[in-house]
């Protein structure tokens, strides 16, 4: 939050000091929602240096890595070779996880792909309704990534480093923008997950501010009665007993203040502010009543029930009152095992709402300023993985797909391809760092500028390899 | 490199700012003016990383610059290096402009005056031995330095600070306890002379001054109670932090504490005491993940550990040169990969679940556990002396036992251990072998019934000590194993390509270090040449991070990078002689503390006149003392003393406040529940609490305490919303107001004097009118309105676990909540200052 301005400070200290007592204007001021805002901050990129062609990310990531081979990318080659051994010419000396020097079998795509939009793009048939709108999204079938566990994936695809510490995307995109939402974070994280089975752990690190200030970072929206940790007043204080107590927290503060001049404390009291509001605004938020039936229909969710869906519903409600990155997770897409009975499931969870989320923005006219991304930590292999249960593939990370949409990304496009097996992406290879750098590209940030010094280094998003923003997704 | 975004401009614009003021006095002085800047504009492409180097020119070595055409001495106009920050060809100048680090002109002519004046270099401030300043005798040295500057200055310091601030001060940085009004009121009428020196004296040798110390290394050294990784299961360590707090609060010297942490297990005189500490080795991260490769953990734990000696003790930023020679300090990878072979003998697993640890007994607990296996033996040995007569009925045993019929199924195991008990009678006792003879054998033991009541009392006893075995603390500790792991330079870092040179043990080659007369050192050797006089570093990293604790910013302003990135000291001398004389003290960290506490520049006013807050707002040339947040432990300590529920006991295992619910919902493998501590164990210091890695408490994450999945050695200070509600909303804080509450209600009677006793117990002050009477329309209209709303006031008072006392009136002890609630909200009670 920026700190106040010197004539702002002068003001509220003279109305503290006014005759109703110094908590009863604060209190007032607080309850009628007039109290004097702070002007959205500038982040610390302005003056953007690129055209800003989308102003907010909505980021869905498939947590646990969903398999390229049954959504994205189509095998027939690989369908062809089932049950036969893996050719050693693909996997020698390469880096797999659990399957590390097992035998290795081709596992055919278990569904078959159906042909949509213009360009008749083959989809997973899971997935109708994201073939639906084939013709808004980018599709990215050459995808890797460095790292092929769980936690460090998750870590470098958020923070483009396998190493604890580092800001994540969200929060460096608030640090380099600013946050255009008056009473909501900047960086909000939802967390949905399917019934069922046990899925992968995901840490509150990959939402982390790192190095940058602590206000940069994620903020975790949860389903039920507390949807952000210590919202709810305790028990027995309602709204204007809680309104009392900050209005009196910020006079005695003032008084303070007067006393002992604290560049801090303009902060301090602008923040009790904000926390008050956020008290309100987070449950209005929420409150999905005023969404009409189409609109609920459109994502398939019934408000409260904290699936993917309503989360994709709530994300675009983020997006209208200015959050700047939300990111949203999915869980439960590690199919070592039962990936014929388990992905089916997933798809369900997710498809209708990813795509009825594109749909909503383009209907609303928020696509054109908005970047939508969904993402897994990685890909999975072609090769069947039979140690657990029924089958299923191993993590990956030379091949995986993605899909991009909004604002300044070419619709309708399908982007680089892996080999014939779906082993290793061959053609226009994607890294990383690449779709960070054309995230930050699109948001009107270069990334090789873009930089914070950090233990000695100008530390960047886009870390010291080369990166490149990757141009023939973009309009 | 890039142009950074505010921070870092800022930084470059203060720096440049700085320069001119600095430089026109007397000579330009390559540490203080030149070397920031060519590492700012040129080390990236022509410093120590040989792999990266453009053009073959390095800058960073002068012979090497002269040699190449680079520098002229005394000639600026022959010298390639400026001709080329003018040069009007794009291709030319440097540096090259798509970097967007254009050289300033004042800072152009800074250099062209040096290169005048003959262009020499120093070795880079950190690596020289710090010098020792004479101090006049009977004076602080800190006073003594400061004071110097200050006159030739021309600042005047602040005046030192009222008595009330400095008990408040020392009681936050000596214990982070408030004093009780009892003991300010004690202070400010004590008349001796030496009365501030005794308090000091006091609060040093008290049992807190451990666990306040322990804060800032336990950030240090990544201290916490679970792996890190994935699951995120918890490990057994919290006796290496009541290690940490025992030495802190015995003085232990920092060289001796430094070899019971990395090589406690090789002492001469190695104990479980040095054992413990030699858990320092295993507090990294680890992983239980399915699929994760024991070669590539292997390889981030080296890391690890490199940097963790980097953070902790020498405050260089090693992690750069994981991958390639640091682009700015003298660091190679091979230095990097050396220093990451002396660990290569901890014994541990690269994968997978810790070990137990090593039983860490005090004496009653050692006797109690050594009775109880002695009982087990009596009770194994009366039982073993039937066995005898017991196997002379077996054969009788077996006839009958052939005739019963087999299990239907074989799923259970005990169904398929009698299936293989049956295979077994059916041989001939000779023809079985020997598994399968031992199989009958315990077969009729366990079923026959013979012996029973003696096999009960074994079993009893094996359960009973089992028991007592599993509630006894553990903790991991280093155990040394040889042959070591091979170590090897990983190129570009990558675990997967082995064709790097192996490598050593070897300390790094800029550093000045013993000749081990060709014996390869182990961690011994390394620990000892951390804390030996010719290391330059260890000293001045470990009283620089000191200094942050009692001044609120470091003297070099990024503990962790006393490299060429990080701030030549603005206080060089300072910090120079305060490390020289930690090391002269023999390394006696409270002599530091002393020197600080006892010294004019610490009692100085934290209340910074605009003038001065404007000239100086970081407070650099320490002309008066800081104002800053406490840390989040120390809200936490503050908020349960003041509301008299603050257990004080020492140590112990870690302890679980309220917490929201579901906070771990995303923990997995496995599902996590949170069941909050009960009675006393619920009032801990924050120091004790539970530290999930992956899901850090969210209070204590609120107000920056770190994840300690790195090692970290400054936490930022933020000032977000997320503080009010943990201060408003968590039920620990409404506990701790409730509490507060009852405490003034206990206290004298009258809402005049109750406020008074308010504000006493939280703050150790009296209110000011205007308090007092805001105050009073508080409590009035919560009062009021709690009078027409007494389930409220009911709900209100039920937060928490302890229960609510049945004679008070509702709706007063409600309204007096909420009085006590605002005071632990005000910034001045978070603040020390």
């Amino acid at each position: 939050m920026p700190s106040l301005n010197h004539a702002e400070l002068t003001r509220r200290t003279f109305l503290g000091r006014s005759a109703q007592g110094v908590g009863g204007v604060a209190l007032a001021s607080l309850l009628h929602g007039n109290s004097l805002r702070a002007a959205p901050a500038r982040g610390a990129a302005h003056p953007l240096p690129l055209p800003q062609r989308v102003r907010r990310v909505i980021w869905l990531t498939m947590a646990g890595g969903p398999s390229q081979l049954e959504t994205f990318d189509p095998k027939p080659r690989l369908a062809a070779m089932h049950g036969e051994p893996m050719p050693e010419s693909f996997t020698r000396g390469q880096q797999l996880a659990q399957l590390q020097g097992q035998k290795l079998f081709c596992h055919a795509p278990q569904f078959p792909f159906e042909r949509f939009g213009r360009n008749g793009t083959e989809i997973c048939s899971l997935f109708p309704h994201l073939g639906s709108i084939v013709d808004e999204i980018c599709l990215v079938r050459s995808m890797t990534t460095d790292a092929i566990n769980h936690d460090p994936a998750h870590m470098f695809m958020n923070t483009g480093s396998q190493i604890a510490g580092r800001p994540s995307m969200g929060a460096w995109v608030n640090y380099g923008l600013g946050s255009e939402a008056e009473d909501l974070p900047g960086f909000v994280v939802m967390i949905s997950t399917g019934p069922g089975r046990s899925p992968q752990p995901v840490a509150s690190r990959q939402w982390s501010s790192g190095f940058l200030p602590g206000r940069f970072q994620g903020v975790q929206f949860h389903g039920g009665a507390d949807p952000v940790h210590y919202l709810a007043n305790p028990p027995g204080v309602d709204r204007a007993r809680q309104a009392a107590d900050v209005g009196a927290i910020n006079a005695f503060n003032r008084l303070h203040g007067a006393r002992v001049p604290d560049p801090e404390l303009a902060t301090r009291i602008a923040q009790y502010e904000l926390a008050f509001r956020l008290q309100a605004s987070v449950p209005d938020l929420l409150d999905l009543r005023g969404e009409d039936a189409r609109t609920l229909d459109l994502y398939g969710c019934t408000p409260g029930d904290g699936s993917f869906a309503s989360n994709c519903l709530l994300a675009r409600r983020l997006a209208e009152r200015g959050v700047r990155f939300i990111q949203l997770y999915h869980r439960d897409w590690d199919h070592h095992s039962q990936l014929r009975e388990e992905l089916p499931l997933r798809a369900r969870e997710t498809d209708q709402a990813s795509a009825a989320l594109v749909r909503d923005l383009k209907r609303r006219g928020m696509l054109d300023d908005t970047l939508v991304v969904w993402t897994g930590e990685f890909g999975r292999t072609p090769m069947a993985q039979g140690n657990k249960g029924t089958t299923g593939r191993d993590h990956h990370n030379r091949a995986m797909s993605m899909w991009l949409a909004g604002g300044g990304i070419r619709p309708g496009l399908v982007h680089g391809a892996t080999d014939e097996l779906g082993y290793a992406a061959v053609d226009k290879v994607c890294t990383v760092h690449d779709l960070h750098a054309t995230m930050l590209h699109l948001l009107g940030i270069r990334h090789e500028t873009f930089s914070v010094r950090f233990q000695g280094l100008d530390a960047r998003l886009t870390g010291v390899e080369p990166a490149r923003v990757l141009h023939d997704l973009l309009t | 490199m890039a142009t950074p975004p505010r921070i870092a401009a800022a930084f470059l614009a203060a720096s440049l700012l700085s320069l001119l003021r600095a430089a026109p006095a007397g000579a330009v002085e390559f540490n203080r003016d030149i070397r920031p800047l060519l590492a700012e504009h040129c080390f990236a492409c022509h410093g120590p990383d040989a792999a990266n180097r453009k053009g073959k020119l390095r800058l960073d070595v002068r012979e090497e610059a002269i040699a190449r055409g680079a520098l002229n001495p005394g000639r600026p106009e022959a010298s390639e290096l400026l001709l080329r920050l003018a040069s009007p060809h794009a291709d030319e100048v440097m540096p090259p402009p798509e970097t967007n680090k254009p050289v300033a002109p004042a800072a152009r002519a800074l250099l062209e005056r040096w290169i005048r004046e003959g262009a020499p270099y120093q070795r880079h401030w950190a690596y020289e031995r710090p010098e020792r300043a004479l101090i006049p005798p009977g004076e602080n040295g800190i006073d003594h330095l400061l004071n110097r500057r200050l006159a030739a200055e021309g600042t005047k310091p602040a005046p030192e600070a009222d008595r009330r601030t400095l008990i408040r001060r020392l009681h936050a940085d000596l214990t982070g306890l408030p004093p009780s009004p009892a003991e300010v009121a004690a202070f400010l009428a004590d008349p001796a002379p030496d009365a501030y020196a005794a308090l000091v004296e006091r609060l040093l040798a008290g049992p807190h001054h451990g666990e306040r110390l322990a804060l800032g290394w336990l950030d240090a050294v990544r201290y916490a109670d679970t792996i890190g990784y994935h699951s995120d299961n918890p490990r057994n360590v919290w006796p290496y932090r009541d290690w940490v707090v025992r030495s802190f609060h015995r003085n232990q010297r920092f060289d001796r504490f430094t070899l019971e942490q990395i090589a406690g297990d090789l002492l001469p005189d190695a104990s479980d005491e040095t054992r413990v500490a030699s858990g320092f080795n295993r507090l990294l991260l680890s992983t239980e993940e399915g699929g994760a490769q024991p070669k590539d953990y292997e390889s981030r734990m080296l890391a690890d550990r490199v940097r963790a000696i980097g953070t902790a003790w020498l405050g260089q930023t090693t992690g750069c040169a994981q991958c390639h020679d640091h682009k700015f300090d003298p660091w190679t990878m091979k230095d990097f990969y050396a220093l990451g072979a002396f660990f290569a003998d901890v014994r541990e697993p690269a994968i997978g679940r810790r070990e137990e640890g090593m039983l860490v007994l005090d004496p009653e607990q050692r006797t109690r556990l050594a009775a109880l296996q002695a009982q087990e033996a009596a009770a194994r040995a009366a039982y073993e002396r039937l066995l005898p007569a017991i196997d002379a009925a077996q054969p009788a045993w077996e006839a009958a036992a052939r005739t019963e019929p087999a299990p239907a199924t074989a799923n259970s195991a005990v169904e398929r251990t009698q299936r293989q008990v049956r295979a077994a009678l059916a041989k001939a006792p000779a023809q079985r072998n020997e598994r399968e003879r031992t199989l009958v054998r315990d077969s009729h033991r366990n079923l026959s019934g013979l012996g029973a009541p003696e096999r009960a009392a074994l079993a009893a006893a094996t359960a009973t000590r089992q028991a007592y075995h599993d509630s006894l603390p553990k903790s991991l500790v280093t155990v040394s194993e040889r042959p070591a792991r091979v170590v090897r330079v990983q190129p570009r870092g990558n675990w997967m390509d082995e064709s790097g040179e192996i490598v050593t043990p070897a300390l790094p080659g800029f550093l000045p270090a013993p000749d081990f007369g060709g014996r390869v050192p182990d961690r011994l050797d390394l620990a000892r040449w951390l804390v030996s006089a010719e290391n330059p570093l260890t000293a001045r990293a470990v009283v620089n991070r000191l200094w942050a604790q009692f001044f609120g910013l470091a003297l070099s302003r990024h503990p962790e990078d006393l490299g060429s990135q990080g701030e030549l000291p603005p206080q060089q001398a300072l910090l120079d002689w305060l490390a020289a004389e930690f090391m002269a003290s023999g390394w006696d960290t409270r002599h530091v503390i002393r020197t600080i506490t006892l010294s004019r520049a610490y009692r100085r006013s934290s209340v910074a006149e605009p003038a001065a807050l404007a000239a100086d707002p970081e407070n650099r040339s320490l002309a008066r003392q800081g104002a800053f947040r406490l840390e989040a432990e120390l809200i936490r300590d503050r908020a349960l003393a003041a509301g008299g529920l603050l257990s004080l006991r020492v140590g112990g295992p870690p302890v679980r406040p309220y917490q929201p619910a579901g906070y771990w919902a995303n923990l997995n493998f496995p599902p996590r529940d949170y069941t909050p501590d009960a009675g006393e164990a619920q009032y801990r210091r924050g120091l004790y609490v539970w530290w999930q890695r992956t899901f850090l408490h969210p209070s204590l994450l609120a107000f920056d305490a770190p994840s300690r999945e790195e090692c970290v050695a400054t936490r930022s200070r933020s000032n977000v919303p997320q503080q009010a509600l943990v201060l408003l909303n968590d039920p620990t804080y409404v506990e701790a107001a409730r509490g507060l509450a009852l405490r003034v209600l206990d206290g004298p009677a009258g809402t005049t004097a109750r406020i008074g006793h308010a504000w006493q117990l939280a703050l150790q002050r009296a209110p000011a009118p205007a308090e007092q009477a805001e105050a009073e329309r508080l409590l009035a209209r919560h009062t009021e309105d709690y009078r027409r709303d007494p389930a409220a006031a009911r709900a209100l008072l039920a937060t928490g676990q302890l229960p609510p006392p049945a004679a008070a009136d509702p709706a007063e002890l409600a309204a007096w909540t909420h009085l006590a609630r605002v005071l632990l909200n005000l910034h001045e009670f978070i603040t020390r200052s």
